[in-house]
């Protein structure tokens, strides 16, 4: 029973995080048709500006809990600066092309951002840490359920799991901007033609993916050794995600989210052999079974 | 004549859209039928059960005493049924030879009782060759399909029909999309390839002029139904088909001579 | 089918790599031989890229051939090439036919995350299989071809030599079935599905049939990529090395069976040249490179030559 429960726990712990990562590849592929394999580069460069700037921040001697706002503004700035480069910079040369076509684009993408890191923070790991070897990971302290102990950071994760995908879900429905961008999700060529700034939709959406994307390497920082390479691990995982629950579905990346959380803690509970083969067998499964997720209309097709 | 083709009691709902009720049609080999009817009055859904791509909610497609209900477009191909596309279905990166040589070679591929004696004798250019001369596509036959106007589009398009040798050709709005003076050419072509291939042909057009030069029999259809079924002096002028299909005024009981 | 011109090419490039082997520079035989097994997993990309499918998991085959050839040697204790290559041909010819049952119902964007979905599966299962050396992999060593010893001096350029008649036989066959009539049913999938239905051939059996072969070339791919290197790991079922192949086949283009060819030694040159002098931006070349061919030369490198050669 309490091993059923740490099942649980793990599991949306670890659906958290990966929500946070996938959500933002979903709304760019809800929007813009583009599977975008450099949202894993977008997710490591968070996580190394995380850690530049919050040595920067314990550098300067500054309170050690500042470091949370410093997670947050590496985040933001490596959305807002890397997201209107790539999208003005390069895709929106690209828009219009054939969905494959575009999947290779971001993949030569990635290959380009990977080594830009590289170049920018050398090849070894890398520790969000202060001087005394205090973390934004510690500082939050541990959390009992029953006899089982989380550390509090934990909860921080899937605080912004939740709050993200309800601020997405609320600017949706209920925000102007929200509904003009549900009719180009619908139907561009008739969005453009109602004088709907199509353009102007695709750049607030990369942007604000992107900015997804490094929120989740930001957060991933502190509780790992951020390393090269680890946007192509991550990846992958958000792809699984968002292809469980259906490619461009908000609710679809949230179900997604929490059927791989649950199915990888299971697995690393019961049988930990399992763990990586089980997320993509339960992938490969769902794309048989509903081939194109489990959340997604029928598509017509006419002569 | 022998009956090739016979539709039995063919319904077809979709939702609540009625796009077939009751069709009865029995075909005679070697004949020309046209059918004819306004948009959504369930002539090409029609066409799409003969060929496969839809399965009638109830009744029975029995071709060459072989009931092909059930079966896949491709088999329903392979027995000798097959058709040609409102919109040119072209395999558009190729050229105009390799467009008929992929037919040519899938006949070839599967043999047996459906290519007819005599053309596996000529080699799979020749048949090409044979065709391009046929209708007139010869002079394109190194160019890319989907770089030609749409008036070769259509020929190309019901060529590669014809190249697969069926014994029943359905034609989706064949001159629709060609310019006026080029649609009895492309007819005449037609026409004259389906004589020497000895093909029964059923095809949907709105030109009243076309069906009426080129068919031996109309079918006209209404909401799903067909409500005239005969020879084409006596079809053109039944005054429901005047009122319903080709859109004139007329009173209910009687008919007048002529036609727009 | 016929031998044509494009024949007598492959079988003279073919004589002529064999003459050259003995008298080329160690440096560049491995590099040759390299190249070779890349560009028959490549051809098989090609042919999948003919019928208008991407698979960013052909990996899972690569890695199949290789550990299927591995395996044989590490357990079996068979350590003839010839039966390591047919080892790693079979294998994969009959996982592919099975997925293939599959997959050919799948495609554009559904097809690549399925063909990934397959890889990784193949991935975590072998980085937790402590009897295959887990995320290591293992050592192999390749002893004799068909019963004689290869080994000593003779060993480069004998490996080099089998990867020759194996990758130019391969672009032969594959030629051949590609200027056949089932072969020419790739390109007219690709372009209009529902007209190939309607001429009466199965678009899914084609497919089906397109992709075992694709899979067959990768396993052999794999299978002699592993006897030249000595090493297999898990990471040839990983997401990067099948991106890699849909990489190198963009670059190539599908014009002809020389493309990959080309296409793969030209990729292993700079990968060779770039990691000795520059090993943490060759990505970056590559990433640049794939961005260029897509922007201006969506035929690939081979269009370059088409181009020149009509003009």
């Amino acid at each position: 029973m309490a091993q059923l429960l740490a099942v649980v726990i793990d599991g949306l712990i670890y659906s958290s995080w990966l929500f946070i990562i996938a959500v933002g590849l979903t709304l760019i592929y809800g929007v813009m048709k583009i599977l975008n394999i450099a949202h894993g580069s977008l997710y490591a460069l968070g996580a190394f500006a995380a850690v530049s700037f919050t040595s920067a921040w314990f550098n300067a001697g500054l309170p050690a809990a500042g470091s949370f706002g410093m997670l947050a503004l590496a985040a933001i700035v490596v959305g807002l600066i890397a997201g209107p480069v790539i999208e003005r910079g390069l895709l929106q040369f690209q828009y219009g092309k054939d969905e494959v076509v575009l999947v290779l684009v971001t993949y030569a993408l990635f290959l380009i951002l990977e080594d830009l890191i590289k170049f920018i923070w050398g090849v070894d790991p890398l520790f969000v840490q202060g001087p005394m070897g205090e973390t934004p990971y510690s500082m939050l302290g541990t959390i009992s359920v029953g006899e089982l102990t989380y550390p509090g950071y934990n909860l921080l994760l899937v605080a912004v799991a939740i709050a993200t995908g309800l601020v997405l879900a609320w600017a949706l429905s209920s925000t102007r901007s929200g509904k003009l961008l549900k009719a180009v999700i619908h139907d561009r060529e008739m969005s453009a033609a109602l004088g709907i700034n199509v353009g102007m939709t695709y750049f607030v959406t990369f942007t604000v993916g992107a900015t997804l994307a490094a929120i989740g390497g930001a957060l991933t920082a502190p509780t790992v050794s951020v390393i090269t390479g680890m946007g192509a691990e991550v990846i992958v995982l958000a792809f699984a995600v968002v292809v469980i629950g259906g490619l461009g579905s908000l609710g679809g990346a949230a179900l997604g989210a929490v059927i791989v959380g649950l199915v990888r803690a299971a697995a690393v509970h019961y049988y930990p052999e399992a763990e990586l083969f089980s997320i993509y067998f339960v992938m490969a499964l769902v794309l048989i079974l509903r081939p194109k997720g489990l959340f997604s209309g029928a598509e017509v097709r006419k002569i | 004549m022998a009956t090739i083709l016979d539709a039995k009691g063919l319904n077809k709902s979709f939702g609540a859209v009625t796009a077939a009720k009751d069709i009865h049609v029995a075909v005679e080999a070697d004949s020309i039928v046209g059918l004819i009817g306004s948009n959504g009055a369930g002539k090409t859904t029609f066409i799409n059960m003969v060929t496969g791509y839809l399965k009638p909610d109830t009744g029975s497609i029995v071709f060459n005493g072989r009931d092909i209900t059930a079966l896949r477009p491709r088999n329903i191909t392979r027995l000798g049924i097959c058709r040609s596309f409102q919109i040119p279905q072209l395999f558009n990166s190729m050229t105009v030879g390799e467009n008929l040589l992929v037919g040519v070679g899938i006949v070839a591929g599967t043999g047996g009782g459906w290519a007819a004696a005599g053309a596996t004798a000529s080699s799979p250019a020749a048949v090409v060759d044979t065709m391009l001369d046929r209708f007139g596509l010869g002079h394109v036959r190194d160019r890319q399909a989907g770089l030609l106007p749409e008036g070769t589009r259509k020929l190309l398009d019901i060529a590669m029909a014809m190249v697969v040798q069926p014994r029943i050709l359905l034609l989706d709005e064949p001159t629709s999309g060609v310019s006026a003076d080029e649609k009895f050419t492309l007819m005449d072509m037609v026409m004259a390839a389906v004589r020497e291939s000895r093909v029964t042909v059923l095809f949907v057009e709105h030109d009243m002029e076309i069906v009426e030069r080129y068919t031996q029999r109309i079918l006209a259809f209404y909401e799903g139904r067909i409500i005239a079924d005969g020879v084409p002096s006596h079809v053109l002028a039944d005054p429901e088909v005047r009122r319903y299909v080709i859109g004139e005024h007329v009173p209910a009981a009687e008919g007048t001579a002529g036609h727009a | 089918m016929k031998f044509d011109r494009t024949c007598i090419a492959i079988v003279g490039l073919a004589v002529v790599l064999l003459i050259a082997g003995p008298l080329l520079p160690a440096w560049a035989v491995s590099l040759a031989n390299v190249s070779l097994c890349l560009g028959t997993v490549v051809l098989g990309m090609m042919l999948l890229m003919r019928t208008g499918l991407v698979s960013f998991g052909h990996g899972l085959y690569y890695c199949l051939g290789a550990y299927a050839a591995g395996t044989l040697e590490n357990l079996v204790k068979v350590s003839d090439i010839a039966l390591m290559v047919l080892a790693g041909a079979a294998v994969t010819a009959v996982v592919s036919g099975l997925l293939g049952l599959l997959l050919s119902r799948y495609r554009e964007i559904f097809f690549a995350m399925l063909s990934l979905a397959f890889s990784m599966i193949l991935y975590g299962l072998l980085v937790k299989s402590a009897a295959l050396g887990s995320t290591d992999g293992f050592n192999i060593s390749a002893k004799t071809l068909a019963g004689f010893a290869v080994d000593g001096d003779s060993r480069r350029v004998v490996l080099y030599s089998i990867a020759v008649i194996v990758t130019l036989g391969s672009a032969l066959l594959l030629h051949l079935y590609l200027s056949s009539h089932r072969g020419r049913l790739a390109g007219a999938i690709r372009d209009n599905e529902l007209r190939v239905e309607y001429m009466g051939a199965s678009v899914r059996a084609t497919i089906h049939v397109n992709y075992v072969i694709s899979a067959v070339l990768a396993g052999i791919g794999g299978a002699l990529m592993a006897v030249n290197i000595g090493h297999i790991d898990p990471e040839m079922a990983y997401w990067p090395q099948s991106g890699e192949f849909v990489f190198v086949a963009i670059l190539s283009g599908t014009g002809s069976v020389f493309a990959p060819l080309a296409g793969a030694l030209v990729f292993e040159t700079i990968r060779s040249f770039a990691y000795e002098y520059s090993p943490n931006t060759w990505q970056m070349v590559l990433g640049i490179t794939m961005l260029l061919v897509i922007l201006f030369l969506p035929g690939g490198l081979w269009s370059i030559f088409k181009r020149r050669k009509a003009g």
